[in-house]
C-alpha cells in the first residue's frame, strides 16, 4: 500500500500471506431454530399417532393369537359364541375377490395405459388422464350400487354360462343344477348371486384407475429416442410398443398391479353390499356366498362382545399386515424401475 | 402401417445427390417431385374398406349365429362374440394383402382401443344408472332441504330429504381435514425440507401406513374410543376415523409434491441469505402450491366418499344434527348404505338419489382441483 516495494515482496514471498479459511458459522436465527424444531416435533407427533395404530392393533391381536394358536389360521368357521374362531375361509375369500378383481382389471389397465401413451391423439391425452383421475375419486359405494343394480343380473348369466359349459373345471363349478333354466329359478337366481365373482367386478372398477395411472406414468417415461428408432426401422406401432415401451415399463406394470392388489384386499363397502356372507372353505368363486376380512368387520362389529371384537381386530391386523407387505414390495419395484430412466438417448 | 412406403426415403435422397452432381453439365431431364413429408399415420382407401367390411361381416355373422343357428342368447354374449368375430375377420382380410407384422399390429390395436372403450362405457353407465334411478327423488326440492325425521322409508318422495346427511358429511369431513391437512403438510415439510435420519424413519412409517385399509382405521377408532373409552357414537368419532385414514395419504401426497420442487430454487434462496423458514414459506410452498392443492383436494374427495369407517363410528341418525360431539350424525355414504341395505324400494331410490348428490360433490371438488392446478405457479 505504501509503495511498489511492499507489493513486490508480498508477491515474491507467499509465506507471509496468512491463508486461513474464513470461519463459517452455521448458526441459524431464532426463527429458523423454532421452525425446524416445530416441524420436527409435529413430524414426530404424526409418527406417534400413525404408529400407535399399528401397535394398538398388534397388541390387541396378541391375546387372540395366544388363545387360539395356530388353529386361528386353519379353522374355517367363525363362531365366536362357541369359541370357534378361524380365518382360513375369510382369508381365502379375501384372496379370491382380490385375485379375480385383478384378473379383470389388469388387462384393462394395461391396454388403457398403452392407449393413453401410444395410441390416443395428442389432444385427447390430457382429458383421458383427467378422466382416469376422476374415476379414482368416484366413491366405492357408487360402484357397489351400480354392480348391485345393473351388472348383477347380467353377471349371473355369465356365471351360469361358465358353470354350465366349464363346470368340469373345479373353479367354475357351482353346486346347483346347472341345467335348470336360470329364468325359472327362485327370484334373484340365488345360486349365482352375491358371489366372489360379482363382488370382484365392483372391486375391479375401484382398482382400475390406480393401476392404470401407475402404468401410464411409467410408459410415458419410455425413451422417445428408442421409440423413434423402432419406427424408423420400419416397426409398426405394436412392434414398437412390444419391443420398447413394454420392456421399459415392466416395473410399472408389476408395481402398479401390486399397488392395485393392496387396494383390492382392503376394499370394503362394495363387497359388503354385494356378497352374501358365508364362512365356508371353498374355491367356487361363481357360487353364491363368500366373505372377506373387511366385509366381516363391517358386518360383524355391531354384535361383537369384547372377545369377538378382539378377534375382529386380529383379523384387521392381519389384513393390514398383508396390504402393508404388498404395498411395500410394490413401492420397491416401482422405485427401482424409475432408475432405468438413465437409458434416455 | 408405417412400413408401407419406407423405401421412398433413400430413393429421394439418392436422386437429390445425383442432381447436384449433374446440374453443372446439363439440367435434369425429368422433373424431381418435391420432398413431401411421408404420412406416418395415413390411412389408405383399402384400409378403410377392410375395416368397414370386417365390421359389417362380423355383425352379420354374429347376428346369424345368434338368431338363426345357435341356441344361445344374451346381450353380453352377443357383444363378446361380435368382437371376437370382428378381430378374426379383420385379421383375415388384412392378411390377404399385408405382411404378418401389420396383421399383428391391427389385432393389437383392436384390443387397445376396446379396453378404454369398455371402461368408459362402464363409467358412463355407472353415472347414468345412478342418476336415472335417483331422479324421482332428486326432482323434489324438499329432498335437499329437509331431513328424514318422522318420515317412514316407504313414504312418497314429497316428504323427507337428505339435508342431515349432507350437513353431516360436510361437518365430518371439515373436522377430519382440519386435523389431517395441517399435520400432513407439516409432516411432509419435515420429511422433505428438514431431512435427516428421523425424517427418513417418519417417511418409511407413513408410507407403510398408507396401506391401512379404511375399515381397519374405523375399527381402530371404534375399539379405542367407543368401546375402550366409552365415548358415544358421534360425528367427532367418525371425523377422527376419517382423519386417521387420511393423514398418511395426505402426508404422502404432499411429500411427493414437495420432493419434485427443484433443489436449485432452494439453493438460490439460501444464497440470497434467506433462512430455512423463509425458504420453505416463500420459495418451496409457493412453487409447489398448484400440485399441493391438487393432491390435497383429491385426498379430500377420497375422504368424502369413504363409507366403511363411518359405518363403525358415527351411528345413523334420521334428524339434522349439527353438534358433532353428541348424538349420532348421519352422512351421505352412510345414508346410501343404510338405504340400500334396507331393501325398501322407495328408500333404495332415495339411496341412489343421495349417491347422485355424493357424485356431484366429488365432481365439484375435482373440478376445483383442476382449476387450482391450472393457475400459473409463482416463480
Amino acid at each position: 500500500m505504501s509503495g511498489e516495494g511492499g507489493v513486490a515482496t508480498s508477491v515474491a514471498d507467499p509465506v507471509e500471506v496468512e491463508d486461513v479459511p474464513r470461519r463459517l458459522t452455521a448458526r441459524h436465527s431464532l426463527q429458523d431454530r423454532l421452525f425446524v424444531h416445530g416441524v420436527r416435533v409435529t413430524g414426530l407427533f404424526v409418527l406417534v399417532i400413525v404408529s400407535s395404530i399399528g401397535l394398538f392393533l398388534g397388541l390387541q391381536a396378541r391375546p387372540t393369537f395366544s388363545h387360539y394358536g395356530w388353529s386361528f389360521f386353519t379353522e374355517s368357521r367363525w363362531l365366536p359364541s362357541q369359541d370357534i374362531v378361524g380365518i382360513s375361509a375369510v382369508l381365502l375369500g379375501t384372496l379370491q375377490v382380490a385375485a379375480i378383481a385383478l384378473i379383470i382389471a389388469f388387462p384393462l389397465s394395461l391396454l388403457t395405459a398403452l392407449f393413453v401413451t401410444d395410441w390416443a391423439p395428442a389432444r385427447m391425452k390430457n382429458s383421458l388422464v383427467r378422466a382416469i383421475d376422476l374415476m379414482a375419486a368416484v366413491p366405492g359405494i357408487v360402484f357397489g350400487l351400480w354392480v348391485l343394480l345393473f351388472i348383477q343380473p347380467h353377471a349371473t348369466h355369465v356365471a351360469h354360462f361358465l358353470s354350465k359349459y366349464l363346470g368340469w373345471i373345479p373353479i367354475f363349478k357351482v353346486h346347483t343344477d346347472v341345467d335348470y333354466p336360470i329364468w325359472n329359478q327362485a327370484p334373484g337366481y340365488p345360486a349365482y348371486q352375491g358371489s366372489a365373482f360379482i363382488a370382484a367386478i365392483a372391486v375391479s372398477m375401484m382398482i382400475f384407475p390406480m393401476a392404470t395411472s401407475v402404468m401410464r406414468e411409467v410408459f410415458s417415461e419410455a425413451p422417445a429416442g428408442e421409440k423413434e428408432a423402432a419406427i424408423a426401422l420400419g416397426a409398426t406401432r405394436w412392434s414398437m410398443v412390444r419391443t420398447v415401451v413394454i420392456p421399459f415399463g415392466r416395473s410399472g406394470i408389476v408395481g402398479g398391479t401390486m399397488l392395485a392388489l393392496g387396494r383390492a384386499l382392503g376394499e370394503t363397502i362394495s363387497v359388503v353390499l354385494i356378497i352374501s356372507q358365508t364362512f365356508q372353505l371353498k374355491v367356487n368363486p361363481l357360487e353364491s356366498g363368500t366373505s372377506t376380512i373387511s366385509s366381516m368387520i363391517a358386518i360383524g362389529y355391531k354384535e361383537a362382545t369384547p372377545a369377538q371384537l378382539s378377534a375382529l381386530l386380529t383379523a384387521g391386523f392381519l389384513l393390514f399386515v398383508i396390504t402393508l407387505v404388498t404395498n411395500t414390495i410394490a413401492a420397491q419395484i416401482v422405485a427401482r424401475g424409475r432408475s432405468g430412466a438413465g437409458t434416455e438417448l | 402401417m408405417t412400413a408401407v412406403s419406407a423405401d421412398n426415403l433413400p430413393a429421394g435422397g439418392l436422386r437429390a445427390v445425383e442432381r447436384r452432381a449433374d446440374d453443372v453439365v446439363q439440367p435434369p431431364a425429368v422433373p424431381v417431385p418435391a420432398d413431401l413429408p411421408r404420412p406416418v399415420t395415413g390411412r389408405t382407401r383399402e384400409d378403410t374398406i377392410t375395416l368397414v367390411a370386417a365390421g359389417f361381416a362380423s355383425l352379420a355373422t354374429t347376428w346369424l349365429l345368434y338368431t338363426q343357428i345357435l341356441p344361445v342368447e344374451g346381450k353380453i354374449g352377443f357383444v363378446v362374440s361380435w368382437f371376437a368375430v370382428f378381430v378374426l375377420y379383420y385379421a383375415g382380410l388384412t392378411a390377404l394383402t399385408r405382411p404378418w407384422t401389420v396383421v399383428a399390429d391391427r389385432v393389437a390395436t383392436c384390443f387397445v382401443v376396446a379396453a378404454p372403450t369398455l371402461v368408459g362405457a362402464a363409467l358412463l353407465c355407472t353415472v347414468i344408472v345412478t342418476v336415472a334411478k335417483g331422479l324421482p327423488a332428486l326432482v323434489h326440492w324438499n329432498f335437499y332441504t329437509t331431513d328424514m325425521a318422522g318420515v317412514r322409508p316407504s313414504d312418497p318422495f314429497s316428504s323427507g330429504g337428505i339435508l342431515h346427511a349432507i350437513v353431516g358429511t360436510l361437518i365430518e369431513v371439515a373436522i377430519a381435514v382440519a386435523i389431517a391437512l395441517p399435520l400432513g403438510v407439516t409432516a411432509a415439510v419435515y420429511m422433505s425440507e428438514v431431512g435427516g435420519r428421523g425424517a427418513r424413519f417418519v417417511r418409511t412409517i407413513i408410507e407403510a401406513m398408507t396401506a391401512l385399509p379404511s375399515i381397519v382405521a374405523g375399527l381402530f377408532i371404534y375399539s379405542a374410543l367407543i368401546v375402550g373409552l366409552g365415548l358415544p357414537s358421534s360425528g367427532l368419532a367418525a371425523a377422527l376415523a376419517l382423519a386417521v385414514m387420511g393423514l398418511p395419504i395426505m402426508a404422502r401426497a404432499s411429500d411427493v409434491v414437495l420432493r419434485v420442487v427443484p433443489g436449485g430454487l432452494r439453493e438460490a434462496s439460501y444464497a440470497l441469505g434467506a433462512g430455512r423458514l423463509q425458504t420453505v414459506w416463500k420459495v418451496v410452498l409457493p412453487t409447489a402450491r398448484p400440485g399441493l392443492a391438487t393432491a390435497l383436494i383429491l385426498g379430500i374427495a377420497r375422504m368424502v366418499g369413504e363409507t366403511s369407517p363411518l359405518i363403525l363410528t358415527s351411528g345413523a341418525s334420521t334428524f339434522l344434527n349439527t353438534d358433532p360431539t353428541t348424538n349420532p350424525m348421519n352422512s351421505l355414504p352412510l345414508f346410501i348404505y343404510n338405504a340400500v341395505a334396507s331393501g325398501q324400494p322407495a328408500f333404495e331410490q332415495r339411496g341412489y338419489a343421495a349417491a347422485t348428490v355424493l357424485l356431484l360433490i366429488v365432481l365439484i371438488l375435482f373440478v376445483f382441483a383442476r382449476l387450482v392446478a391450472r393457475r400459473r405457479p409463482v416463480r
